[in-house]
């Protein structure tokens, strides 16, 4: 029970919500009393300055007329509906006219230029009745006292109004805060939560789940997309995670049991040193092999891990093209396979020219072992040139090409076409090129040559001086 | 040559040590990088093979301290690492060469070879001479038996690595790595086929031929006379 209740106490809702409220309320009561208290002011300066007006208009009529004329003045004006308070005295403290009932004999010989608070009774029908005044009293020759003053009921009934709507706007805010918490908690805490079950779901295995996304636009359902593109992304590459481990399980468990096989073989029967030999140089061989599967596969993991090599720098991809173009020449002509190079002008990039070497050795090996047509001379092309922001190299071949549906897939790794499945290679070569571009936050682009495949790579081009060393 | 094996795979030490012996080595063993550090520090070897990844000490840091102490004994890094980084790391750390593992004990052995003889007098010579065959460094000129022999740059640049270190077993990684400064496998015959234009244009007609294949090694330049 202690527990369920902290539970509540410490959910997001109750303490939004008890700050609203707080805050609030510190905002309705700085701001009612603010206004109480101007009010307040204003009226009393009112008063004040009604008083003294009337001050000075019966001192007018007394400098008229005497005291005679005094006399007459303040009783009709508080014989006037609605009238203030108004009262003549003599010099012993009597009333001689006006409409005060009772009144502390002190407050007359309070000579003040300004008005002040008294308490003082009036007649109310037949009873006497206390209330407070603002009051100035006014001197005569003679003793005589004249005093006026107003009833500040008005004003407290002011503030009395201040007061209830105080309440009821405190009333309101409980209520608001009650609404709030709902809707916190109703709303946007049940999304929060859904999010937080689905997660459950997918840390459970269940990665083809999703956040619901409500299509209403706000920051839950943009957090909910953000989330399902990673989870999207996480799918992928945990299916090609799958499919690589798939694949290497085939590829590389195939030669292994042929070479255990032959070793096997070679061990049974008579014994024979020239059986024996063969069966180790067979065994070196496919060894090599499976070695050079493996540094393919661990380049690929590497480069794609991303992280900048040690040796990044400003290579010429010119420079590299033909540098590539040259090395694979005379394994071209031997083919009988004419290599053409245009690649004349520099084109600076950022990267490592290992890699890119590597890369477009790959694409020229490619070519040589696949790229090629009976009756046919084979053509492999070579070009680098500059397109707007981008340094391309081509590597392009006058063979059978790859036919547009199938372009994406031989980008995958192990993937060999059937017509090249009889010929060495682990299928990992444009795999590799394509995680390099990646590397270089390049694009690999397979197009048709007309006729044969054309493999543009596409550099982002930089500016500058180019290192020697790259 | 002695030649210190710094290698905590007991297996792998004891095949290399015999495979070195048989080739007419001296070899030493350490089993961790302290006993290496201490071996290696006293001097008197004429290559060090040091792995990367030992025990009680990395192979780098011995390779560091060696070189600040100004011990200038060439040493041959060996690691499962075989990536570009890892080797710019390597030969940072002051290695002379890098080998991956797994590796062919011919690649070792060409290598510490070519290492240990790395540092006899006349590395700086301007004139490369193996029988009849006569490269100049400083016209890039090539003449057998007086006749100039023309060649392409890179060709030059081949036929230069091979006599600097004639008589000496030369790989294919090797050539790869020192001509063209590629580290990665060109998955074909590239390199024979470019030894195969070299001596198309240095042998033929020869009465003698100096580049000889090695079998399951690589190439070597040899005087046949010596």
């Amino acid at each position: 029970m202690v527990s369920a209740l902290g539970r509540f106490l410490r959910t997001t809702a109750f303490r939004l919500t008890l700050v609203y409220l707080v805050v609030f309320s510190i905002v309705t009561v700085f701001l009612i009393g603010y206004v109480t208290r101007t009010t307040n002011e204003l009226l009393t300066r009112q008063l004040r300055e009604a008083i003294d007006q009337e001050v000075a208009e019966l001192d007018e009529q007394y400098q008229a007329g005497g005291l005679r004329r005094l006399l007459t003045a303040i009783d009709q004006k508080s014989r006037a509906p609605g009238a203030g308070l108004y009262l003549l005295a003599d010099f012993s403290g009597n009333p001689v006219v006006g409409n005060i009932a009772d009144i502390p004999p002190a407050i007359l010989d309070d000579a003040a230029e300004t008005a002040h608070p008294i308490r003082y009774a009036r007649f109310d029908g037949d009873r006497k009745q206390n209330h407070v005044a603002l009051v100035r009293v006014l001197q005569f020759d003679g003793g005589f006292r004249a005093l006026v003053g107003r009833d500040i009921g008005e004003r407290d009934r002011f503030r009395d109004l201040f007061g209830r709507s105080f309440r009821v706007v405190m009333g309101v805010m409980v209520v608001l805060a009650l609404v709030t918490w709902w809707f916190v908690s109703r709303r946007v805490l049940r999304r929060i939560d859904q999010v937080t079950a689905t997660s459950a779901r997918i840390v459970a295995g269940d990665l083809t789940d999703r956040l619901p996304v409500t299509g209403s636009g706000d920051e839950f359902d943009r957090l909910a997309l953000a989330v399902n593109d990673m989870l999207g992304r996480i799918d992928d590459l945990m299916k090609g995670l799958k499919e690589v481990s798939d694949n290497i399980a085939h590829d590389l468990k195939t030669p292994l049991t042929r070479m255990r096989n032959r070793v096997d073989e070679a061990l049974g029967g008579e014994p024979d040193p020239a059986r024996y030999r063969s069966a180790l140089e067979a065994t070196i061989e496919e060894s090599d092999a499976l070695i050079r599967t493996f540094n393919a596969l661990l380049m690929i993991a590497r480069v794609e891990s991303g992280g900048q090599p040690a040796e990044t720098a400003t290579v010429d991809l010119a420079g590299i093209a033909r540098e590539v173009a040259e090395f694979y020449e005379p394994v071209a002509e031997e083919d009988g396979v004419r290599i053409e190079v245009d690649a004349e002008l520099a084109a600076p990039v950022l990267g490592s020219r290992e890699l890119i070497a590597q890369a477009l050795g790959n694409l020229i090996d490619n070519a040589l072992k696949y790229g090629r047509v009976e009756g046919r001379a084979a053509v492999i092309r070579v070009a680098v040139a500059r397109d707007g922001a981008s340094a391309v190299a081509t590597v392009a071949d006058n063979g059978t090409g790859v036919a547009e549906g199938e372009r994406e897939r031989v980008l995958s790794r192990f993937v060999r076409l059937e017509a090249s499945r009889s010929k060495p290679g682990s299928g990992l070569g444009l795999s590799l090129v394509a995680a390099v571009m990646r590397h270089h936050r390049g694009s690999m682009v397979l197009g048709d040559a007309g006729p044969g495949l054309k493999v543009d790579l596409h550099f982002p081009a930089v500016e500058g001086p180019i290192s020697n060393k790259g | 040559m002695r030649i210190l094996i710094i290698e905590d795979d007991r297996e792998a030490a004891q095949y290399l040590l015999k495979a070195l012996r048989e080739a007419g080595h001296v070899p030493d063993h350490a089993a961790d990088g302290d006993d290496g550090w201490h071996m290696a520090s006293g001097g008197g070897y004429d290559v060090l093979v040091v792995d990367r990844m030992l025990p009680k000490r990395d192979g780098l840091s011995i390779v560091e301290a060696l070189r600040a102490d100004h011990d200038e004994t060439p040493v041959l890094i060996l690691s499962a690492l075989g990536q570009v980084d890892d080797r710019v790391k390597g030969l940072r750390a002051g290695g002379d060469d890098y080998l991956a593992k797994p590796y062919a004990f011919t690649e070792l052995l060409a290598r510490v070879e070519a290492l240990g003889r790395r540092r006899r007098p006349g590395e700086a010579e301007t004139t490369l001479r193996v029988g009849d065959l006569v490269l100049d460094r400083l016209s890039h000129s090539v003449t057998r038996a007086g006749q100039d022999v023309p060649l392409q740059p890179r060709e030059f640049r081949l036929l230069e690595y091979l006599m600097k270190h004639a008589g000496q077993v030369v790989t294919r990684t090797m050539l790869l790595e020192n001509v063209w400064d590629y580290h990665f496998d060109p998955q074909t015959n590239v390199i024979d086929v470019h030894m195969s234009r070299l001596r198309a244009k240095v042998d033929k007609g020869q009465e003698r031929s100096l580049l000889h294949t090695v079998r399951g090694a690589g190439y070597m330049i040899r005087d046949p006379a010596r």
